[in-house]
């Protein structure tokens, strides 16, 4: 018996169904690159209507995907070197001292003298968008384990979409409740006003949830079925498979959930600048006003001059918190790479 | 002999299909049973009620008795984890732990409570010989046991099944995804097990259940057929359809 052919090829004509057309994808992008664009993979495989329009069609999708690719290509390469040379120019320009901006602790660019210590910057960063990923990681952990293996239908159809929703909130909501919610609520329980990195990190700890629970619950309904049954088989209970079968195997792509929460708790700049306080100094305690890199470029970058060394400055700071996005991004192929083995 | 599983009146049904119908057989202790029967027979389903692996299916409704030893498995003061415990499983694909080997062998020891590492090595080392493995991963216990072969993986699994000891083990087409030599080695470890373990196999292959077993179970469409000793049921079926089936006339 013939096996069915694809409608698709099969619509070519009725005239030689035995030679189908070789099934050569049209525009496979051309390996242009090692760049990271597989998301964008168009796998325009159409339906090649008529032979003499094959090459056509070939040629057409080839420089189509060309011309794609090689757009994002020089857009990320401008961007990189647009903020990689007037971030250098602090440096090299202006003369001030690198060590002085990674380890100085006073940041007053329009003070007598003038100082660049961008350190509470770098601290506040990394203390929010690292406690907003501990407090983020066991609760996705956790929900992500509740959708997949106690209440999976339940799971899919409400909880999932629930989650997913959170991701498409505003930044600027989610500041506006961490301002008008979490601050008061601080201020109250602990001491000082409230504003700070804790407020901070439990707004991100939300907008990250998403993130880090999606890529948990792929992980873990994709798991081989055959990995749970064997523990079962064995006698062990739900927890028991949970904790030492399912927990162990789905634990680099948690750890890769993980690391892109805190590469967009980092990056985060609204939501954080409206509950953070903004004092450019290195706080004492979890409640008291602080700064991270973002909230102190997008404060400030309406109020310098291009070209001034304030001015220059919050580019340095812009060009730290891109090196870091791609140190996290190189992190996350570390792991995903140590996974696949 | 004695007869280490009953099964009385047992009928399954998933959702509104009525999957397993009036099933009865007895399994005796330390015999090889080998179910066979075309796709979707309810081979495979039945083999999996023995220890209720269809509880982890969703609407799967059971009624009917399954004993192990008089007690009835389905009962309330039934544990499911001790009866999976007793009666261990081998699954078609081999599916061990991304694990190594020692942990693989000593998962399910460590489910039950046993920690102190000399029992531990003891019962890996036990296990992994009772499954003839032992020579061959001797030296890699710390290995992943994703680096052994497809027939090693199996041989693997039913060691890690051995390390519980089970009074029962079920095997679900535990060779199919085998080559010729591994299915080979598989068959002769389960001639060797049959001297302390109770063996019950499904298989797709009439040749296996002939070359291995000691009883064979004809099952189509749900129904049991037949089942008898595998010489006479093989050589002389009392169920028409049974000798249509091996004689290769459908399935």
């Amino acid at each position: 018996m013939k096996a069915t052919i694809e409608p698709s090829t099969r619509s070519s004509e009725g005239a030689n169904p035995a030679a189908p057309t070789p099934g050569e994808a049209v525009s496979q992008p051309m390996n242009v690159s090692s760049n990271q664009s597989t998301g964008g993979k168009p796998s325009g495989n159409k339906p090649v209507a008529r032979k003499r329009s094959r090459s056509g069609n070939e040629w057409f999708g080839k420089t189509y995907t060309m011309i794609c690719v090689s757009v994002l290509i020089i857009t990320i390469f401008s961007i990189v070197y647009f903020v990689a040379s007037k971030g250098l120019a602090t440096f090299f320009v202006n003369g001030v001292s690198l060590k002085e901006f990674l380890t100085g602790v006073k940041w007053a660019p329009d003070g007598e003298p003038q100082t660049f210590g961008a350190l509470p910057f770098i601290t506040g960063s990394f203390m929010t968008s690292i406690l907003a990923a501990c407090i983020s990681a066991p609760l996705a952990f956790c929900a992500a384990i509740f959708m997949t293996e106690l209440m999976p239908k339940f799971g899919k159809t409400v909880m999932q979409p629930v989650i997913e929703l959170l991701a498409g909130i505003p930044s600027v909501v989610y500041g506006f409740v961490g301002l008008s919610v979490i601050v008061p609520f601080l201020r109250s329980v602990f001491p000082g006003q409230g504003l700070g990195i804790a407020a901070g990190a439990i707004v991100l700890s939300i907008m990250i949830l998403p993130t880090i629970t999606t890529i948990a619950t792929d992980a873990m309904s994709n798991l081989p079925r055959g990995l749970k049954e064997g523990s079962y088989a064995l006698g062990a209970t739900r927890w028991q498979t949970i904790s030492r079968s399912i927990l162990p195997a789905v634990l680099p792509a948690m750890l890769t959930g993980v690391v892109l929460g805190i590469a967009r708790a980092f990056g985060e700049a609204l939501a954080v600048q409206m509950v953070i306080g903004n004092a450019p100094h290195i706080p004492n305690s979890l409640f008291e006003s602080a700064s991270t890199l973002t909230s102190v470029i997008t404060l400030s970058m309406g109020n310098t001059i291009m070209g001034t060394v304030q001015n220059n400055v919050l580019w340095s700071l812009a060009l730290m918190l891109l090196t870091m996005t791609f140190v996290f991004i190189f992190i996350v192929r570390v792991l995903e790479r140590r996974s696949l083995r | 002999m004695k007869q280490i599983m009953e099964i009385d009146r047992l009928n399954l049904h998933y959702g509104e299909f009525h999957a397993l119908k009036e099933m009865k057989l007895d399994i005796p202790e330390r015999t090889i049973t080998a179910f066979i029967g075309p796709s979707g027979c309810g081979k495979s389903t039945f083999l999996r009620t023995l220890n209720r692996m269809n509880d982890l299916v969703p609407g799967v409704r059971i009624d009917g008795s399954v004993k192990l030893d008089g007690q009835d498995i389905y009962g309330a003061d039934t544990e499911v984890e001790t009866l999976r415990k007793r009666v261990g499983m081998v699954f078609q694909q081999p599916n061990p732990f991304p694990k190594s080997i020692f942990d693989n062998v000593a998962y399910g020891p460590r489910l039950h409570g046993i920690r102190d590492k000399a029992r531990l090595n003891e019962i890996v080392e036990r296990s992994l010989r009772g499954a003839s493995l032992w020579e061959e991963v001797k030296d890699l216990l710390n290995k992943s046991a994703l680096s052994l072969s497809g027939g090693q993986q199996q041989r693997l699994c039913i060691a890690r099944a051995l390390a519980v000891e089970p009074d029962v083990l079920l095997m679900d087409e535990a060779t199919s995804a085998l080559d010729p030599l591994s299915t080979l080695k598989i068959e002769e470890l389960v001639r060797e097990l049959k001297q302390d373990y109770t063996i019950v196999m499904v298989t797709h292959n009439m040749h296996q259940a002939a070359r291995v077993s000691d009883r064979t179970v004809f099952f189509l469409n749900g129904e049991l057929v037949e089942a008898d000793e595998t010489e006479k049921l093989f050589s002389t079926p009392v169920d028409a359809r049974t000798e249509d089936y091996i004689t290769g006339r459908f399935g």
